[in-house]
């Protein structure tokens, strides 16, 4: 058994409770909501916190999904399997039911959640180039009630860095609805159920009147940054008809635009190639579904 | 000899069967393992005991300069912290490994792998000795290691053994099997020759359990109890004794339930020592349980051969011989578990199930600072890689000959008639029928209508292979003759006591990992007495109370104590019937045998059941004249030969063209392993090994970086199989039963992890034909079948 170094350990009782408890203990203290990723690392003691605060009770403050007129909110706790389990959000994203059934196992997603999942910034993280994909912003809440809200590109700060200060928790994650027929989809090439991504890809298309693409965006994981859109790609597809040469065209960019590195997951070379692959996949899926 | 064969359809319908004998039920040991009610080390639980932790080695080569415990031993909770030189000191800091090299219990001089044990903590509790690690100040001097093994033998390499006097190279050994003339002459009339470079990576048997050990040494009786994760209680005993110097009769070693063990655990780990040492030092008893990463980079390996084959044929397909050339990477110890004639184990079988005119073999083991071992890793010593070698050389002449790959290997079998067959590099074939099996495979698999659909296939552009293997395997180590372990000859012991009451205790020296051995044997007991399953006691793993015998691994329990067990029961009815006799007033000729009952020849009604025996062979009873009370009866077996399974395999799998991920859609299995005592446990065993094969074939790899940093050093970063990568799996059989086994039976436990990942590689290999693809190593991830689809394909290593 791998064993952490000695913490301290505080169940908060609320949001406020939570945030007066970081800014009076500092770096020296981590939230901890499902712990899947953060308890392997304190056990190997990659990571060592004096303190953790444990979020898990507040649950039914920041476990929700709701589904608005312009936009889709959803609460930093919800855990993994509500995303995939919820077909109110798979009716209007699609994306996130893709993406849950190929994110760990039942265990992690039994126990994982959004909010820990982005702040993790682990540049393989699925949920991440699933908020990419979409557009998606952060809410952030900080000391005396004060609360920002920023994109997901200013949300990563770097790999496993965010936006987020050490007083700071992440409360919610807003989604913009347009007003087109849209479809999303996700897809992950991974060596064995369970594993992180060798490359992932998301994308959302936005359909108006004629048929045609009012808006894309495409997502990745595992290849650089996870929470940067590709607006090369938004900006080849917008206006355009819906093709197999522009799907083509669009993986040729994602393959081009990426930041892969060899490991032992696989080389750059194809990590490449599946990025233009699996681009073009959910390019194809999500604008099958927007017609639908 | 008759070989029948059959597929079943419905797998579980009579599982619960409880036959007096063999046949299909329920594992005796299943109502404990699966209500946790099993005890394992971990749980055992002593009064005072202590907690141990190990400070490994960052590095993979390094001098070390210092090391300061000082700040550690005032941690709170800690009662010693011991260091190499504490052990040397004791004349404790060397061990012998099972291949008569030594290995470092604790680094001295030098670090040689990552990982490596360079000090430990003794505290009160486990967190206590965690954290205390972290206080150890170790000076290193970090040196270049070696870590590609094909730069070992180079005149600059570093001498990683400088341990050894006169050490100047990193050479382990050389050696040779088969005719190397011959060969070389067959070679040279041949009309097709194909040779291949093939590797086999490095993988880990990475069990459930973890390896570890609970020491309690009693100073006043100078016993030495210890609790450890061992696959060969007995054989760990008298190497204590050898190393420690304490009395063989003052150690109790004790193998409580053990999970899993795939040879992880054939081996003496320096963790184990470390326990005994930390229990003599403080006079409590001492627990060490090694963590996931810890076994991962630190405990025995398996594979890692780069091995050149070369096949010759005629153009008509018929195989005329085999040569290799093998490089072997031992790590940084050769802690190599094999019969210590046999160093490169029992690779010499890689001539396969072919009738060669010539073979011949050369090897060349190298160290490196990589972890020590080559355990016998569900690969019955070196086996899985004699049969990948030639079951991928064979495809890859099928390839080049144009020939189907059934069609290759039907046209070259051994034939019944020529068992027992002594092939070219001296191994003598105890039975065997190749062509029923093979046969039965094809036609489980639909053989003829895949190659169609894959034609289909094909011509749309959709990748789908098939892939055959055939193996042979060598088990049950062995004739003691010429097989032991660091001086101990590979018989195993068995015990047997019928009670009063007919029912029974039978004591194996081999121990269950997870395999049956509580419900095998006692079916095998069963069905020589006639008692059933269910009142005889299966005693094993604890070496006060079993008898000598070597363990289980190499699948040698079924063939070796499986044979030892229905022997004692024969020698225990032998008894039964004089006594029968005795009871019937009947000479023992005009006795007839029925399972459990003795009775007079042409009057049935006349008998008694071997429970009426043994009443009267404890009661007051008469006996006849000169014969004493109890029944009961001891032996020793020494197996005459190896037995050699065989099984024939076929994988369906399909490409994603996009994306080169590999799904295994089908597999068919046929297994032959002679007498069949359980049907059940032998599914179990063939599905385990099976799965275990898809992991070798598609994802799993020990791999390091080029300063020797283990890759492979968490199950997130080496991957092992789950359910959603395998099939169901179809089994068959087939029963060629051995000749020389007293039921016939030879082993089954790792003939799937042998056999499956050359099909599976066949597999993928023909899917990518149309790529013009002949060879791609494991491990086949995406990444690398992408490769090979572009003409790629490069070794892992
Ligand atoms: C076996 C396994 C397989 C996995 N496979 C995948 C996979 O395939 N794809 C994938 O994307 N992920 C995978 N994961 C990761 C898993 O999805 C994440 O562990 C999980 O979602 C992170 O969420 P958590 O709630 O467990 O976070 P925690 O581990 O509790 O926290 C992670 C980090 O986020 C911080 N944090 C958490 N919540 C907040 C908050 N509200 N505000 C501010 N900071 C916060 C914590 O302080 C910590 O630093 C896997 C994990 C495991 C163990």
């Amino acid at each position: 058994m791998q064993v952490p170094a000695p913490f301290e350990y505080e169940r908060a009782t609320s949001v406020d409770q939570a945030i007066g408890l970081l800014e009076r203990l500092g770096n020296s203290a981590r939230l901890v909501a499902g712990g899947h990723s953060l308890l392997p690392m304190m056990k190997l003691r990659l990571a060592n916190f004096e303190y953790l605060i444990d979020i898990n009770d507040l649950h039914g403050e920041l476990g929700y999904i709701r589904l608005g007129a312009g936009e889709v909110r959803i609460g930093a706790m919800t855990r993994h399997r509500e995303l995939l389990e919820s077909d109110a959000l798979a009716e209007v994203f699609p994306i996130f039911r893709d993406a849950e059934r190929v994110i760990a196992d039942p265990i992690v997603r039994n126990r994982g959640t959004l909010g820990g999942s982005l702040c993790q910034a682990d540049p393989s993280e699925d949920l991440s180039a699933v908020c990419t994909t979409l557009d998606a912003s952060c809410v952030i809440r900080g000391p005396r009630n004060t609360e920002r809200v920023v994109s997901m590109e200013e949300f990563h700060v770097g790999p496993y860095e965010t936006a987020v200060a050490d007083n700071e928790i992440l409360t919610e994650i807003r989604i913009p609805v347009k007003p087109y027929a849209s479809g999303s989809a996700y897809a992950k090439v991974e060596r064995r159920a369970g594993d992180w991504a060798v490359v992932s890809a998301g994308a959302a298309i936005w359909l108006d009147a004629a048929g045609r693409i009012a808006d894309a965006r495409v997502g990745l994981a595992a290849v650089g940054p996870n929470t940067t859109g590709i607006p090369e790609i938004s900006a080849a597809l917008r206006g355009q008809e819906p093709a197999e040469a522009l799907y083509e065209l669009a993986g040729a960019i994602a393959a081009r635009t990426c930041d892969p590195v060899t490991d032992t997951r696989g080389s750059a070379d194809y990590k490449r190639h599946l990025a233009d692959e699996l681009t073009r996949r959910t390019l194809r899926t999500a604008v099958s579904r927007a017609r639908s | 000899m008759t070989t029948v064969s059959e597929r079943r359809e419905t797998e579980f319908e009579d599982n619960d069967q409880k036959p007096v004998g063999f046949g299909r039920m329920l594992r005796k040991e299943d109502a404990r393992l699966l209500r946790g009610r099993g005890r394992f080390v971990d749980d055992v639980q002593l009064p005072g005991m202590l907690h141990l932790a190990i400070l490994r080695s960052p590095f993979a080569h390094a001098s070390i300069v210092s090391i300061d415990t000082s700040a550690a031993e005032a941690s709170p909770g800690v009662k010693a912290v011991v260091t190499g030189e504490t052990l040397k000191g004791l004349g404790l800091a060397w061990m012998p490994t099972l291949s008569n090299d030594v290995q470092a219990v604790l680094a001295t001089d030098k670090v040689r792998f990552q990982g490596q044990e360079v000090a430990f903590v003794v505290a009160e509790d486990r967190y206590q000795a965690r954290d205390a690690l972290e206080l150890i100040d170790v000076e290193y001097d970090v040196l270049e290691p070696v870590i590609d093994v094909r730069k070992a033998l180079e005149p600059d390499a570093p001498v990683i053994r400088t341990d050894l006097d006169g050490k100047t190279n990193n050479h382990v050994f050389d050696w040779e099997t088969g005719d190397e003339e011959e060969t070389n002459r067959v070679f040279a009339e041949a009309d097709v020759i194909v040779k291949e470079d093939i590797v086999y990576p490095r993988v880990h048997p990475a069990p459930m359990e973890t390896c570890g050990s609970v020491a309690d040494f009693d100073p006043v009786e100078g016993k030495l109890r210890l609790w450890s994760t061992t696959q060969a209680p007995h054989a760990h005993r008298t190497l204590y004794a050898i190393v420690a110097g304490l009395p063989e009769h003052k150690i109790q070693v004790i193998a409580p339930d053990i999970g899993g063990g795939f040879g992880n655990k054939v081996p003496i780990y320096p963790g184990y020592v470390h326990s005994i040492v930390g229990s003599i030092v403080t006079g409590k008893p001492v627990k060490w349980m090694e963590d996931r990463s810890e076994n991962l980079i630190s405990t025995g390996f398996a594979r890692d051969y780069i091995m050149r084959a070369e096949i010759a044929a005629t153009r008509a397909g018929k195989i005329l011989a085999i040569r290799t050339n093998v490089l072997a990477d031992h790590g940084a110890f050769n802690g190599t578990a094999a019969p210590v004639k046999y160093p490169a184990g029992f690779f010499g079988v890689f001539t396969g199930s072919y009738d060669l005119k010539a073979a011949h073999c050369k090897m060349t083991a190298v160290y490196t600072n990589k972890a020590p071992g080559g355990v016998a890793y569900a690969c019955s010593f070196r086996i899985t890689e004699a049969v990948y070698l030639v079951e991928r050389i064979v495809d890859a002449l099928s390839y080049e000959l144009r020939m189907d790959p059934a069609e290759l290997r039907l046209k070259n079998f051994i034939q019944p008639e020529q068992f027992p067959y002594t092939t070219k590099t001296g191994w003598v074939y105890d039975s065997g029928d190749y062509e029923p099996t093979m046969r039965l495979a094809m036609e489980m698999a639909g053989y003829e209508d895949l190659r169609k659909e894959q034609a289909l296939k094909r011509a749309k552009g959709e990748l789908m292979g098939i892939g055959i293997a055939f193996f042979t395997e060598a088990v049950g180590a062995g004739p003691r003759k010429n097989m032991d372990i660091l001086g101990l000859g590979m018989a195993d012991g068995c015990e047997l006591r019928v009670h009063p009451t007919g029912k029974a205790v039978v004591r194996l020296s081999v121990k269950t990992q997870g395999q049956g051995h509580e419900t095998t044997f006692a079916q095998i007991i069963a069905e020589e007495l006639g008692i059933p399953p269910a009142d005889i006691d299966v005693v094993h793993g604890d070496t006060d109370n079993t008898p000598f015998g070597l363990g289980t691994y190499g699948s040698r329990s079924t063939p070796v104590s499986g044979a030892a067990a229905a022997l004692v029961a024969r020698k225990v009815r032998d008894k039964a019937k004089l006594i029968a006799s005795a009871m019937l007033e009947v000479s023992v000729a005009d006795l007839d045998w029925v399972k459990g009952v003795f009775q007079v020849k042409g009057d049935p009604g006349k008998s008694v059941t071997i429970q009426d025996i043994a009443m009267r062979a404890h009661g007051a009873g008469d006996l006849p004249d000169g014969m004493e009370g109890g029944l009961e009866a001891q032996i020793c077996y020494n197996p005459s030969n190896l037995t050699y399974p065989h099984g024939a395999y076929i994988c369906v799998v399909d490409i994603d063209p996009g994306t080169a991920e590999v799904k295994v859609r089908r597999f068919i299995a046929v297994d032959d392993c002679g007498t069949r005592i359980n049907p059940m446990i032998i599914e179990g065993q063939v599905h385990g090994g099976l799965t275990d094969g898809v992991g070798m074939a598609l994802m799993e790899m020990i791999s390091f970086d080029e300063d020797g940093n283990c890759l492979g050093a968490s199950l997130m970063d080496y991957l092992i199989p789950t359910a959603l990568e395998v099939p169901d799996w179809e089994t068959g059989f087939t029963v060629t039963p051995s000749p020389h086994h007293p039921i016939g039976a030879k082993g089954i436990g790792e003939s799937a992890t042998v056999g499956s990942p050359p099909a599976i590689v066949n597999a993928v290999v023909d899917a990518l034909k149309p790529f013009g693809v002949r060879h791609a190593d494991m491990p086949l991830t995406p990444s690398r079948v992408w490769d090979a689809m572009r003409g790629q394909a490069t070794p892992p290593i």
